[in-house]
C-alpha cells in the first residue's frame, strides 16, 4: 500500500484521465487512419497543431472559431444537466441570428449604437429560447422525443433561413441580380469592437486579426451560466430534475416547467451564438443555402465540447477553444500534407465516446474509493453515538 | 437420501477471508451446518451474511480458508458446482421467469442433453411437493402465483436439483403471518428427512423459533454460535449491534388532539391502470401513530402517494385541518404541513448523484435561509445540514459527500431529518425502516414516537407487522385496494391481522 499522501496525489492525477486518455485514444486512432492515408503521422500532427497555434493570427482564428462553439456548449451544459439531449443547437442558431440581424437592421441608424446591440443580443436570446422552447414544450407535455424533434426543427430554420435570406431580408442591392442569400450589411457602429490584448511594452496581440469582443461574451456567460446551475434555485432545480425526476416531482418541484425551461436557456445560448456570429465577425446573416452555410456545424461541435469539458461552463472554455484549433488546423494539415480535413470530424466523434466512456470509468472508481473511506471495515457504532442513544434511553 | 443419493452430513468453513478492495468482508470466520439442522445466520446490513453465503454457492471465491463437505476440501466454483455438490440457494428477490410455468422454470437450469423432457420433470416435482407438502402445481405459470406460492417453487426448484443443503436469503421478508407458519411447516418437513437448512434473517423471533443453533455476525466476524435454546431476543440483538438494543418503546399516552387528516370515499388508479385504492376513508389525528398493515401491492402505496400529491385521485376528498387539499400539488401539501418518507429511498426521497446538503433542502431549496435573494445561501445550507447531520447521528464524512455512497440506515435518517425539520402537521412513514439495520431503525422508531408526543399524525405504513404492532396506536389492514378495518392496537392480535392481510372480514376474525 502506498503512503496516503502518494495515494491521494495519484487520485488526483487519475481524475484528470478522462480528457486526456480519450484526447490520447482519439489521436491514436486518428495516427492509424493517417497511416492508412499513407501520410506522415509527426508531420500531420505538427501541421495540425502549427495551423490552430503556430502564429499570433491562427491563435485568432482559433479562438473566432471557438466561440459559436463556446455560446453553444454552455446552453448545452445547461440542456444536458436538465437531462435533455438538445441536438438544435444549429437551429437555435440560426433562430438567434435572423432575429438579431432583423433588429440591428431595422434600428441601427434610429437608436444609440449600444442600445441596439443589446436589442439585438437580447432577441437573439429571445428566439433560440422560443426555438429551443418548442422542443422543450413538446417533450414535456406531448411526450415528444427532444432528440427527434430537435433535430428536425433544425431543418425547418435552414429552411426558413434560407426563404428569409432570398426574399424578405435580402439585401436591397442585391435585389433582381441573380443574388446570393444574405442580408444587408450592419452598419459600422453596430459591429461588435475587435478585441486585442495589451501586452508589456505596449506591444498589443492580436491587433491585426478578426478576434472580436465576442469571445468577452461568451466567457461572461459562461460565468453566468456556472452561477446559475450551482448558486441558485433554478440551477438546483435544473440538475436536480436532471438526475431524478420522480424524487423532484416528490420535492414538489414543477419537472416539465424545468424540462422547458432548460431547453430555452439552452436555446437562447445558441441564439446569442447566432447574434454574436453576425455582430463580432460576417456583418451579415449570409449562406450558401447548404444547412451548415451559416453556423459550420458550431450547433453540433458545442455538444462535443461541452460533453469535453465535463457539462461544466468553465470546462466548456478550454473545450470549445480546442475544438477551434482542430477545425482551424486541419485546414492547414490539408493545405499542407493533403490529408482531408473531414478526419478530423472523425476525431471529434472518438474524442467523444471515448470521453463520456473514461469519465463512467473515473467515476465508479471515485465511488469505491469513497465506499472504502465511509465503511471501514472494522467499525461498528461510534462510542459518542451509542451513548447518546443511551442517554436518550434514559 | 436425496434422488441423486448425495447427502451433506456436515458441512464446514473453516477461517474463511474474503477481501473487496480496501474491505475485509469475511475476516477469519468459521461456520458449520449438520445434516437435519435448521442453523439461522443473524447480523445487520453489510455485516458479511450475504458474502459468506454467496462463497458457499459458488457466486465468491474466498481469499482464505477452506470449505469442507462430508469433512473432505471442496471448492465450490460456480453455482453450477453448488449443486453439483447438493448446495442449493433461494435468493431474497426470486429468480422465476413470470411467462413459464413452474416446471419450464425447472428444466432453465438443467443441462439439456438432447432434448428436453418436461413430463419427466413435471412428474418429479409433483412427487417432490407432495413430498414436502408444498401444494406446487408444475403446470402454472409463475405470473399467477401468489409471492408465497413463488418461494414455494424457489424451494422446490433447489429440492428437485437435489440440494441437501438449502440455504434461504431473508425468506420471510414477503410473507404474511400465516404464509410463514406455513414456510416452517416445510421446513421442518426437510430437516426431518435429512437436509440441512440455512436460515439468514434479521427478525429475531422468526430465528428463535425456527432454528436449533444461531450463529451471529458482526462486521465480517463471528460473534458466537450459540445452542437456540439459550438464546434470548435481546441477547441476540446485544449481539448483532454490540450493544444493548430496545423493542418494547415506552408509549406514553398522548393528548390525542381532534382530526387532523381525513379521507373521504377516496378511489385511485394503481400504475397498472386498475383501481388500486378503492372509496378509502380514514381520518388521521394528532398525536396518534396509525399504523397500516398489508401485503405489499394491496394498495398502501398508492394511499401515501395520494395523500402527499403524488397521485390524481379519481373520486373523493382529502382535506387537513378542515381545509380541502384534494387539488392541492405536492409543494402546496408540503406547505400546508404534510411530510413524507417515502417507501422508495433511492428513487423518490433523495436523489442519489447530490451530496448530502443538496438533498437535505430538496423542498425548501428555494426559501429562506436557504434562498437568499434569488441565491443559494450554501453556508446556510451547510450549517443546517451539519446540523441534521449531528442530532440524527447521521454518518457521513462531510455534508457535500454524495448520499449514494452512505448506507441505507443513513439515507433514511437524512431523509426523516429533513421530513421532521419542517415541523409537519402530519407525517406520512411508508417502509421507514426497510432495509436499515437495528441500529438505525430503533433510531428511527424513536424519533417517530417523540414525533407523535409532539402532537404530529403519523401514518405509519409498514410490512413489518412488528413495527407496526410496536408503533402504533391504532391499525388499519388493506387488502386489494380497500381499508378492511380500522382496530385500536390493543383489541386485535397479530394472527388477527394477518387473517385479514388475507382477505378474511374484520368480523370474521
Amino acid at each position: 500500500m502506498p503512503r496516503p499522501h502518494v495515494r491521494a496525489w495519484f487520485d488526483r492525477l487519475f481524475d484528470l484521465l478522462p480528457p486526456v486518455t480519450s484526447l490520447g485514444a482519439a489521436l491514436a486512432v486518428a495516427s492509424i487512419l493517417l497511416i492508412v492515408m499513407n501520410a506522415n503521422v509527426g508531420e500531420a500532427y505538427l501541421a495540425l497543431a502549427a495551423g490552430a497555434f503556430g502564429t499570433e493570427n491562427a491563435t485568432a482564428e482559433t479562438l473566432v472559431k471557438a466561440i459559436p462553439v463556446l455560446f453553444i456548449a454552455i446552453g448545452i451544459c445547461v440542456a444536458f444537466r436538465a437531462s435533455v439531449i438538445n441536438i438544435g443547437g444549429e437551429g437555435q442558431m440560426i433562430a438567434g441570428a435572423v432575429a438579431g440581424v432583423t433588429i440591428a437592421i431595422a434600428f441601427g441608424g434610429r437608436l444609440p449604437p449600444l442600445l441596439v446591440i443589446v436589442l439585438s443580443l437580447l432577441a437573439g436570446f429571445a428566439a433560440g429560447a422560443v426555438y429551443g422552447g418548442i422542443a422543450g414544450f413538446l417533450k414535456a407535455y406531448f411526450n415528444v422525443n427532444e432528440i427527434l424533434s430537435t433535430i428536425m426543427l433544425n431543418q425547418v430554420a435552414v429552411q426558413m433561413m434560407n426563404f428569409l435570406l432570398n426574399g424578405p431580408l435580402l439585401d436591397p442591392t442585391e435585389v433582381g441580380t441573380n443574388h446570393i442569400p444574405k442580408t444587408a450589411r450592419i452598419l459600422n457602429e453596430l459591429q461588435l469592437p475587435r478585441l486585442t490584448i495589451g501586452w508589456f511594452d505596449g506591444v498589443e496581440v492580436f491587433a491585426r486579426t478578426r478576434l472580436h469582443y465576442g469571445l468577452i461574451l461568451a466567457i461572461l456567460l459562461a460565468v453566468v451560466v456556472y452561477v446559475l446551475l450551482w448558486h441558485t434555485p433554478i440551477g438546483y432545480r435544473i440538475r436536480a430534475v436532471g438526475f431524478n425526476d420522480r424524487a423532484s416531482r416528490y420535492a414538489g418541484i414543477n419537472v416539465r416547467r424545468q424540462v422547458v425551461l432548460a431547453m430555452c436557456l439552452a436555446g437562447g445560448c445558441a441564439g446569442l451564438a447566432g447574434v454574436v456570429q453576425v455582430l463580432g465577425l460576417q456583418y451579415r446573416l449570409q449562406t450558401d443555402g447548404s444547412p451548415a452555410g451559416f453556423t459550420a456545424n458550431a450547433g453540433f461541435n458545442g455538444i462535443v465540447a461541452a460533453l469535453f469539458g465535463g457539462l461544466n461552463p468553465f470546462g466548456a472554455i478550454p473545450a470549445s477553444i480546442f475544438f477551434g484549433g482542430l477545425l482551424v488546423g486541419a485546414q492547414n494539415m490539408q493545405r499542407d500534407i493533403g490529408v482531408p480535413a473531414s478526419l478530423i470530424t472523425a476525431v471529434n466523434g472518438i474524442i467523444v465516446i471515448f470521453a463520456v466512456s473514461s469519465q463512467v470509468f473515473v467515476q465508479r472508481r471515485r465511488q469505491r474509493r469513497r465506499n472504502i473511506e465511509i465503511n471501514p471495515p472494522t467499525t461498528a457504532s461510534s462510542p459518542e453515538a451509542a451513548a447518546a442513544t443511551r442517554k436518550a434511553q434514559a | 437420501m436425496t434422488e441423486n443419493g448425495r447427502r451433506i452430513d456436515t458441512l464446514e468453513m473453516r477461517g474463511i477471508v474474503k477481501r473487496f478492495p480496501g474491505v475485509l468482508a469475511v475476516d477469519h470466520l468459521d461456520f458449520d451446518v449438520q445434516a437435519g439442522e435448521i442453523h439461522a445466520l443473524l447480523g445487520e446490513n453489510g455485516a458479511g451474511k450475504s458474502t459468506l453465503m454467496k462463497m458457499l454457492y459458488g457466486l465468491y471465491q474466498p481469499d482464505e480458508g477452506s470449505i469442507l463437505i462430508n469433512g473432505r476440501e471442496t471448492r465450490i466454483r460456480s453455482p453450477q458446482d453448488a449443486i453439483a455438490q447438493g448446495v442449493g440457494m433461494v435468493h431474497q428477490h426470486f429468480m422465476l421467469v413470470p411467462s413459464l410455468t413452474v416446471t419450464e422454470n425447472t428444466a432453465l437450469g438443467i443441462p439439456s442433453k438432447w432434448q428436453l423432457d418436461l413430463k419427466s420433470i413435471a412428474r418429479g416435482l409433483d412427487e417432490l411437493s407432495e413430498k414436502y407438502n408444498l401444494k406446487v402445481n408444475p403446470n402454472l405459470p409463475i405470473w399467477q402465483l401468489s409471492v408465497g406460492e413463488q418461494q414455494r417453487v424457489e424451494i422446490l426448484r433447489a429440492l428437485y436439483k437435489g440440494a441437501a443443503l438449502l440455504i434461504l436469503d431473508e425468506p420471510t421478508a414477503v410473507l404474511t403471518p400465516q404464509e410463514v407458519d406455513d414456510l416452517f411447516r416445510i421446513l421442518h418437513r426437510m430437516t426431518d428427512d435429512g437436509r440441512s437448512i440455512i436460515f439468514i434473517s434479521h427478525k429475531l423471533h422468526e430465528v428463535l423459533s425456527i432454528s436449533q443453533r444461531i450463529t451471529v455476525l458482526r462486521a465480517g466476524r463471528r460473534v458466537d454460535t450459540i445452542p437456540t435454546t439459550a438464546a434470548t431476543k435481546p441477547l441476540l440483538a446485544e449481539m448483532m449491534v454490540g450493544r444493548p438494543v430496545v423493542f418494547e418503546y415506552a408509549r406514553r399516552a398522548t393528548q390525542v388532539s381532534s382530526e387532523r387528516l381525513r379521507l373521504d370515499r377516496v378511489s385511485a388508479l394503481s400504475n397498472r391502470g386498475e383501481l388500486g385504492l378503492k372509496e378509502v376513508s380514514l381520518t388521521l389525528h394528532g398525536g396518534e401513530i396509525t399504523g397500516v398493515a398489508g401485503v405489499s401491492g394491496n394498495g398502501q402505496s398508492e394511499l401515501a402517494q395520494v395523500i402527499a400529491g403524488l397521485r390524481a385521485i379519481k373520486s373523493g376528498t382529502i382535506t387537513l385541518d378542515d381545509t380541502d387539499v384534494t387539488g392541492k400539488s405536492p409543494r402546496q401539501r408540503h406547505e400546508a404541513g404534510i411530510s413524507y418518507i417515502p417507501e422508495e429511498r433511492m428513487l423518490d426521497g433523495a436523489i442519489k448523484e447530490f451530496t448530502v446538503a443538496e438533498n437535505y433542502i430538496l423542498q425548501d431549496h428555494a426559501r429562506p435561509p436557504f434562498n437568499r435573494g434569488g441565491l443559494l445561501n450554501l453556508r446556510a445550507i451547510r450549517e443546517a445540514c451539519e446540523r441534521a447531520v449531528k442530532d440524527y447521528e447521521i454518518k457521513t464524512p462531510t455534508t457535500d459527500t454524495p448520499i449514494k455512497s452512505l448506507s441505507g440506515g443513513n439515507i433514511q435518517k437524512l431523509i426523516l431529518a429533513r421530513e421532521l425539520s419542517r415541523s409537519p402537521r402530519l407525517l406520512i412513514a411508508a417502509q421507514p425502516t426497510r432495509g436499515v439495520d437495528v441500529g438505525a431503525t430503533e433510531y428511527i422508531h424513536r424519533r417517530l414516537l417523540e414525533e407523535r408526543a409532539n402532537g404530529t399524525a403519523i401514518l405509519l405504513i409498514s410490512e413489518d407487522l412488528d413495527e407496526i404492532f410496536a408503533l402504533s396506536d391504532r391499525i388499519a389492514v388493506m387488502y386489494e385496494g380497500r381499508i378492511v378495518g380500522v382496530l385500536p392496537r390493543e383489541s386485535v392480535t397479530l394472527r388477527q391481522v394477518g387473517q385479514m392481510m388475507a382477505g378474511a372480514a374484520m368480523d370474521a376474525v
